[in-house]
């Protein structure tokens, strides 16, 4: 099957031309002499449009979820495109409940992008896929000219099952339900923000970027009564219990102080004048639980190694204009509001 | 308005800069507007600059005012938390 | 954080809620006007507003250089990027100011503009440095707290020589403002604005330090305490001023006392001094022309007034009829007045620049408050 190549890609200083996106002799080279040995399985080893798999037995449904990234830098500390790009779909099936089996890869690559960094990023993705234990089945390429990408733009899709019995969803927050995250707030966000140009400080923040389906099995495996899980990637922990609020139809009160953020976070966001609740997570979880069973859920998540960091920051009410509200730490009230458009660092 | 901060300096540069830390996070800052500041001493920064020294003795004052209560308005706080 | 931290603690919290509560006297109301735009969102974030007695309010003041920033400056702003292709480098407040036309520097960005973010005027002369053969222009917004950057800014570039560096000098002038405000119809009558005394700005004092506000004190019998940017600060201050209206006194106290003094930071002072003069008139949002209340570039540093540089004149443009933002920043009239407030004007749909900063009376009010407003 193997074709012979006149000459292996030069991986260490060669770049994406517009050859490899269409569909001839270069793009499957790209392919046999990157993509396949990295991400390697035996579903891309049948060398096919399409990968067909088996679905677990027993009564259940499938779940698919999809995301497009378009992270700049590619590369940041505690990460890099690749394995968000993994991590952040296999979240978002994870928060359904589902157990995720099996992701898809879509690459949109630059004229001119070096093979160096693809491979950097490709070994990253399958990494990350193969300590999942989801692999990556299928993909695509595509090469656009040069200026018409920022390096490369990578979107996966990830599908799952869904066992019967479980039934997550944004809808299903209900008065005296408490609210718990995972860990601490921010960490991915100011971690991107470290590295902007002009922005830049040196600070031992580091994405938190990581797979949560093995946190959310134990959650749900624990026994208590989950009713939403959501991860609070772009718009943070704010945003995201907002959506909830409107989605389920009720208002939340936060706890200011029982919120998590580690303090090189807190100090980032005061250089610039930002708010942790707006930053960006990409390996937290929000879970909304069965008020009684907020204790055994907060212990399921501190003994998983992703949820040491976990707390309970509040509680679901009724409220007819489904205000997310907060006790600061100081004593005060505060709503916490939509956050309006990308948060921008200020002077005032 | 006017962001500032205070952070303490933890390294002194050449052309009149200084790397300060506040919380772990490090930056470089320009200490143009400021004089005789030292490793140690805490600035408060804006926009990148060094705008004053904070005087850790009025700090402490400022801290003990607020705590100044006298016994009447203390019995109401207890009453209340 | 130290020097932070402590200046949060809720329990101090209580305790001053307490003492403020039992000063203000239940016969009277007390009204304060907190100037800076940084104390209306310490006030807001931190739910200030609910550890006071009802009888002692606040009333947000015109203190955000972004609110205050007319239309026609941003405009011109704009044109530098769009006509003259400039680097046009901003503080991020900047950019979702709606300017005409629809635009804003953001929109202008999506339209091909090259407008770069910086957090300090440092880095804007670093990108005329690494970028000779463009033109790179600083767009100066802010008070007395960031004029001194630009100052230092400027200078360098003429040690350097730079010729592709340029600044768009928008920086205006606290007292004048204040001047406005007590010199506004509605607060010399007795009884429509009743303002018992200011919280004065915590870091434009650090810079011209406690002496001017001594003029306002004198002049119109209302007590001053300049507050550091925390919200135990803020309460303080606030304790000061209630003590200050029951004995009767109208004096300049300073409760920002780590930080300010009463000269203020000479070396900033001169710095400035060198490099900018007073304009005799600019346009403020909200308080239409006041006299000496801003700042351009001296003759000597003409060649880094971006003004002169590219032939880019002011055009004052009106604000939206319907828009209050101008009664809001006087202090006369409430976010929640303001017809236009949570409807047409939100803070994804910015009519008035009140709305565009998250320091403007009416973006704290929408963003952290209004849930006061509305029925339980």
């Amino acid at each position: 099957m193997k074709q012979n190549y006149i000459r292996p890609l030069d991986l260490k200083r060669g770049r994406v031309d517009m050859s490899h996106g269409s569909g001839g002799r270069a793009m499957a080279q790209l392919i046999d002499e990157l993509f396949a040995p990295l991400l390697g399985n035996d579903y891309l080893a049948q060398g096919n449009d399409g990968s067909v798999m088996p679905l677990p037995d027993g009564p259940g449904r499938l779940v698919m979820a999809t995301d497009a990234h378009v992270v700049s830098p590619l590369f940041f500390p505690g990460g890099d495109i690749g394995c968000l790009s993994v991590h952040g779909t296999i979240n978002d099936v994870a928060v359904m409940g589902a157990k995720p089996l099996y992701l898809s890869a879509s690459f949109i690559l630059e004229e001119g992008f070096a093979l160096a960094d693809l491979k950097r990023i490709v070994e990253s993705m399958a990494a990350a896929a193969r300590e999942a234990g989801v692999p990556v089945v299928t993909g695509d390429t595509k090469v656009v000219e040069q200026g018409k990408g920022d390096g490369v733009f990578i979107s996966t899709t990830g599908v799952g099952w869904l066992p019967a019995g479980i039934e997550l969803s944004g809808n299903r927050a209900a008065a005296g339900d408490a609210i718990l995250v995972s860990g601490p707030i921010g960490d991915h966000g100011m971690a991107i923000m470290s590295q902007r140009e002009s922005l830049a400080f040196e600070s031992p923040i580091v994405s938190d970027t990581a797979a949560l389906h093995g946190l959310v099995a134990d959650l749900l495996a624990s026994g208590v009564q989950v009713k939403v899980l959501r991860d609070p990637t772009r718009g943070g922990l704010g945003t995201t219990l907002n959506e909830i609020a409107r989605q389920s139809g009720v208002g939340m009160m936060l706890q200011e102080a029982r919120i998590p953020v580690q303090p090189a976070v807190a100090a980032a966001c005061e250089f610039l004048g930002l708010d942790p609740l707006y930053c960006a997570c990409e390996g937290r979880l929000i879970a909304i639980v069965a008020g009684a069973d907020k204790d055994k859920a907060l212990a399921a998540l501190q003994a998983h190694p992703q949820g040491t960091g976990a707390a309970i920051v509040g509680s679901v009410h009724e409220d007819p204009h489904h205000f997310v509200q907060m006790t600061t730490g100081f004593g005060g009230k505060r709503i916490v509001d939509w956050l309006t458009g990308e948060q921008l660092p200020r002077i005032c | 308005m006017c962001l500032a901060i205070p952070a303490k300096i933890v390294e002194l540069l050449p052309d009149d800069q200084a790397r300060i830390d506040l919380g772990g996070v490090r930056k470089e800052v320009s200490l143009a507007l400021v004089e005789d500041v030292a490793v140690g001493d805490y600035v408060i920064i804006h926009v990148g600059y060094a705008l004053t020294k904070l005087d850790p003795e009025e700090a402490a004052k400022t801290l003990a005012l607020f705590a100044e209560l006298d016994d009447e308005a203390r019995a109401a706080a207890m009453a209340q938390a | 954080m130290k020097y932070v931290d402590e200046y949060r603690d809720g329990e101090l919290a209580q305790g001053l809620a307490a003492a403020i509560a039992k000063e203000a006297r239940p016969d009277r109301r007390y009204h304060f006007m907190e100037f800076c735009g940084g104390h209306t969102h310490a006030i807001s974030r931190y739910g200030v507003t609910d550890l006071l007695p009802a009888n002692v309010r606040m009333i947000h003041g015109p203190g955000c250089p972004v609110c205050v920033l007319p239309i026609g400056r941003v405009d011109q702003a704009i044109r530098l990027a769009l006509k003259h292709n400039v680097i046009l480098c901003t503080y991020g407040d900047c950019l979702r100011v709606p300017a005409s036309d629809g635009l804003s520097l953001l929109k202008a960005k999506a339209r091909g503009a090259d407008i770069r973010m910086v957090y300090s005027s440092a880095d804007a002369l670093k990108l005329a440095q690494e970028n000779p053969e463009q033109q790179v222009v600083f767009f100066a917004i802010g008070f007395e707290t960031t004029t001194p950057p630009t100052a230092v800014a400027i200078k360098q570039a003429k040690a350097m020589g730079l010729k592709n560096f340029s600044v768009l000098c928008c920086h205006v002038l606290t007292p004048s403002a204040i001047s406005n405000i007590l010199e506004s119809p509605e607060v010399r009558k007795l009884g429509t604005v009743p303002l018992d005394g200011f919280i004065g700005p915590a870091h434009v004092s650090t810079i011209i330090g406690s002496r001017p506000y001594e003029f306002f004190a004198e002049e119109y019998r209302k007590p001053v305490v300049i507050a550091g940017f925390e919200p135990l600060d803020v309460m303080q201050a606030i304790r000061m001023l209630v003590r200050q209206v029951n004995e009767g006194r109208a004096e300049v106290e300073n409760e920002f006392s780590r930080a300010v003094s009463r000269e203020g930071n000479l070396k900033a002072q001169n710095l400035v001094a060198e490099v900018f003069e007073l304009r005799r008139a600019f346009e403020w949002r909200g308080l239409h022309t006041v006299p000496y209340s801003a700042l351009r570039i001296r003759g000597g540093f003409a060649e880094f007034d971006a003004e002169q540089r590219f032939g880019e004149d002011y055009v004052s443009v009106p604000d939206h009829k319907a828009c209050e933002c101008g009664a809001i920043l006087r202090g006369v009239k409430r976010p929640q007045d303001c017809k236009l407030f949570g409807t047409v004007c939100t803070p994804e749909n910015p009519v008035g620049s009140c709305m565009v900063s998250s320091e403007g009376a009416c973006a704290a009010h929408y963003t952290y408050g209004r849930f006061r407003e509305l029925p339980a």
